[in-house]
């Protein structure tokens, strides 16, 4: 099997695996990071999200091979102690319940808020509708997401 | 098994050896052997409650976390009593045990109200074995000590002792037997919003849920099941499976045909290549076209009635107005986000189940039957569920990971995919309602019948709850019930009966309503006189969402009525229809669910079942020659962010005995929707998921 090398997380990262196997299943089987959810299978669900140069992208559908030479950000890369101001947000607004999608919830809302400074309820839609919560939280996600805007604002901007 | 107990325990991330503890008079004999290997002084002072020497209190919950808040409400209740400091709270899913009272589950949204007298209790009587190790330390009286903040404080000289510096003492103190608990005027933490303390550990990926337990030598596994349900492999060809990377032996089992592999994903590629003969068994006879005519049919036959009130066929017969509705839902999946998994790890003299269950009992039990050893050999560690629903009230995914594990010396964790997940499910019901109703002189509702058919899991009863023990005091009503039952697995979906039956009854109940003329929540008003608690709900619901004031154009509102789970909910919904697609504008929930832990989490229960209950507008589950056609979101969509309505949840204050809430609010929105289409289109929806022709 090839090494694939790549950087995870900030740190230099190399793998051995069949180049078709997604990025999700090395994360999770292969390194241990199982921060990252396996939810579909087919890039419906969201749980799988993570950055790939700073892109949101489905892990699950991501084939290990394509990130060769890439930066791959996980949840567990977000921040070492849950100060990222996205985490901090969710924390306030206590958003999660079962908390399984919540990692590609932040993931997507991480990436929403680099590009969009103060997101409209209209931006979080469409950035955020195809991360699927069973449990409803979507309306706490929208609060936590314009916190999170508000605490970048504040200086906490990461 | 000493030799491996500990070197399990060492690598559990949550068990007893992470708090680096000594367990002093606990029940689990494996933890025994534990305690001979360790040496920090920790402290159990009852099954629910453990004092470790840095003062962090370890709080035992036997029930089980899949988003309802459990973890932080039964905290709560414990903290209460116990007077600890709420910041120094660690949490454990403890093992089987009877000293948790012989059934250990989450079902029926029972954990809050079969604990609330019982963990504080615990608290209480933990609390009294620090005051008294105190006491005896200071050589004073009881009276003269109280427990404030994780210490306990002399109160004629002010002096502290620190939990922590108590437990030991306290531990080897006798039980007291009556502890006074306190007022509730007293509380300070019950009653009063907390965050879970679950969140942090959700923000980070830290706290591991079923599918991400990671053992040494550790195997990932994937079953083949057959597409129809209850069918068998009859022969199977692996060659190319076996070829696989990755793949290490295939294996069949009771249900299917297992591939066990080094990484979750070379299991799924050797499944891919896996050649399957099926017999498929009788349920391949069956299509949702035949299954709706055999429920329409067992309607038609007619049957005695299960609950009779008054005069039914007397009163239709002479009412002023008559109509007559027929309701129909279809199967439903549950669809946690975290699919089913289980890892299990079978060895001769005994065997270890990893897994996100509702169902800890049942999960000993089936994992007992299918590895052939006693229950008490069968250690059961309880994860956190990334959804439930009462899926993971089942045990079947636990049964067959058992089976699976059986065929290797080492750990395997079965994980199902999404599509395994919708087909394999053990679906909510569809089900069948015939309404007849009729109306007086006056407009107002005087009789119905209702004669439902769904395929049956729990009895009769709980196949027409919703319908049949609706409040309202309408003085004639029958309803009858036909069990026909086509082989599809069906069991407990969040609200169980109530899900459906309360969409036809509310439904039906709105259709009488506009036949006499009259203002649906007049008529609910009417009906629900003898019913203080659900009529103050109402007009609270109805106050607050402003009912009856004048709405935008397209805009419509409709209200529901619902008791379950020992709470009264009333939803009032407002709708537009756009397009020919429904826009959930506002849903103003008022919930009396008696006495409130954490009313943060009574609120966020309301909309979470509010969200659950509208996807069932949008997706259901149909059958084809046996098998479900949806496999995937795509073919099976649910609510998303830009369809979740702004839910406003109003509590009406209450000191009566706790209901249930993680139910409380799925049954109503359904009908509070439908009636607000109706009210703002004129068309009514009698069957879910609503198409694009009922708008039309």
């Amino acid at each position: 099997m090839p090494a694939v090398k790549f950087t995870l997380n900030g740190k230099p990262q190399t793998v051995d695996a069949v180049p078709a196997m997604p990025l999700l299943w090395v994360l999770r089987d292969t390194l241990g990071l199982t921060g990252t959810k396996f939810g579909c299978g087919m890039s419906l669900c969201g749980a799988c999200t993570v950055h790939i140069d700073g892109q949101p992208q489905r892990s699950c559908v991501t084939p290990i091979s394509a990130v060769a030479g890439r930066k791959v950000t996980t949840i567990e890369g977000l921040s070492a102690d849950r100060t990222h101001p996205v985490q901090k947000a969710w924390i306030e607004e206590d958003v999660p319940q079962c908390g399984y999608c919540q990692s590609g919830q932040i993931m997507t809302a991480v990436a929403l808020l680099a590009k969009t400074a103060n997101p409209t309820d209209a931006d979080i839609d469409e950035a955020m509708r195809n991360n699927i919560c069973r449990c409803g939280t979507y309306e706490d996600i929208r609060r936590a997401m314009h916190r999170a805007a508000e605490i970048k604002r504040a200086g906490g901007a990461q | 098994m000493s030799a491996f107990a500990v070197d399990r325990r060492n690598f559990l991330r949550t068990g007893a050896a992470a708090i680096g503890g000594l367990l002093i008079g606990c029940y689990l004999p494996e933890r025994r052997k534990l305690a001979a290997d360790t040496a920090v002084a920790v402290n159990k002072l009852n099954a629910w409650v453990l004092v470790s020497n840095d003062d962090f209190v370890t709080f035992y919950i036997h029930k089980a976390e899949m988003g309802q808040g459990t973890v932080t409400s039964l905290s709560m209740l414990l903290a209460e009593e116990l007077e600890c400091d709420w910041s120094k709270i660690r949490t454990e899913f403890p093992g089987v045990d009877r000293a948790y009272g012989g059934f250990q589950g989450v079902v029926g949204s029972q954990s809050i109200r079969s604990s609330y007298v019982s963990l504080r209790q615990a608290g209480a009587q933990a609390r009294e074995m620090l005051i008294a190790a105190a006491a005896a330390k200071w050589g004073v009286d009881k009276s003269a000590c109280r427990a404030e903040k994780s210490t306990v404080v002399n109160t004629a000289t002010n002096a502290r002792f620190t939990y922590g510096s108590l437990a030991e003492a306290a531990a080897k103190l006798p039980v007291p037997a009556n502890v006074a608990l306190k007022d509730p005027a007293q509380f300070q933490i019950v009653g009063k919003s907390r965050k879970r303390l679950d969140t942090p550990g959700k923000v980070d990926g830290s706290i591991a849920f079923g599918i991400d337990v990671r053992l040494p030598n550790m195997l990932y596994a994937v079953v083949e099941r057959c597409p129809v349900f209850g069918g068998t492999a009859a022969s199977f060809d692996d060659s190319k499976t076996k070829a696989t990377p990755g793949v290490k032996s295939v294996v069949k089992i009771s249900n299917g045909v297992a591939v066990i592999a080094d990484s979750t994903w070379a299991a799924m590629e050797g499944r891919r290549k896996l050649t399957v003969q099926w017999d498929e068994g009788k349920v391949a006879a069956h299509s949702t076209p035949d299954i709706t005519k055999s429920f329409a049919d067992a309607v038609a036959a007619g049957a005695p009635p299960l609950r009779n009130v008054g005069d039914a066929a007397a009163a239709l017969a002479s009412a002023s107005k008559k109509l007559e509705a027929v309701y129909q839902t279809p199967y439903l999946a549950h669809a946690p986000m975290e699919p089913l998994n289980c890892t299990a790890w079978v060895r001769p003299d005994g065997a270890d189940v990893w897994a996100s269950t509702q169902m800890q009992s049942m999960a000993q039990q089936i994992a007992a039957q299918k590895s052939g050893l006693p229950p008490a050999k069968v250690e059961i560690h309880t994860e956190y569920m990334g959804g439930g629903f009462g899926r993971r009230g089942g045990v079947d995914y636990i049964g067959e990971a058992v089976e699976v594990a059986k065929a290797v010396d080492v750990p395997v964790k079965v994980t199902w995919s999404r599509e395994d997940d919708m087909r394999h499910d053990t679906y909510r019901p569809a089900s069948y309602c015939r309404f007849a109703g009729g109306v007086d002189a006056d407009g107002w509702p005087v009789a119905w019948t209702a004669s439902i058919a769904c395929p049956a899991f729990a009895g009769a009863n709980t196949s027409t709850e919703g319908v049949r023990d609706n409040p309202y005091t309408i003085p004639n009503f029958a309803v009858d019930y036909h069990d026909v039952n086509p082989g599809i697995p069906v069991s407990y979906w969040r609200s169980v009966g109530y899900s459906q039956n309360c969409f036809f009854a509310e439904s039906f109940l709105d259709e009488m309503a506009h036949a006499g003329g009259k203002d649906p929540v007049e008529v609910r008003r009417r009906f629900l006189a003898k019913n203080p608690r659900l009529l103050a709900a109402l007009e609270l619901a109805a106050e607050k969402a402003d009912w009856g004031e004048p709405l935008p154009a397209g805009h419509g509102r409709g209200v529901s009525v619902v008791n379950n789970i020992g709470s009264n909910t009333v939803q009032i919904a407002e709708v537009s229809v756009e397009k020919g697609k429904v826009k959930v504008h506002r849903v103003v929930c008022a919930v009396d669910c008696g006495a409130v832990v954490n009313p943060a989490g009574v609120t966020q229960q309301i909309a979470s079942g509010i969200a659950f209950g509208l996807s069932a507008l949008k997706s259901g589950v149909s059958i084809k020659n046996g098998r479900v056609e949806q496999g995937n979101f795509h073919q099976y969509d649910v609510v998303r962010m830009d369809e979740m309505p702004k839910v406003e949840v109003h509590i009406v204050p209450s000191q009566a005995a706790p209901g249930g809430i993680g139910e409380a609010s799925t049954p109503g929105i359904a009908p509070a929707v439908c009636n607000a289409i109706f009210a703002a289109t004129g068309k009514r929806i009698r069957q879910l998921p609503i198409r694009p022709e009922d708008l039309a």
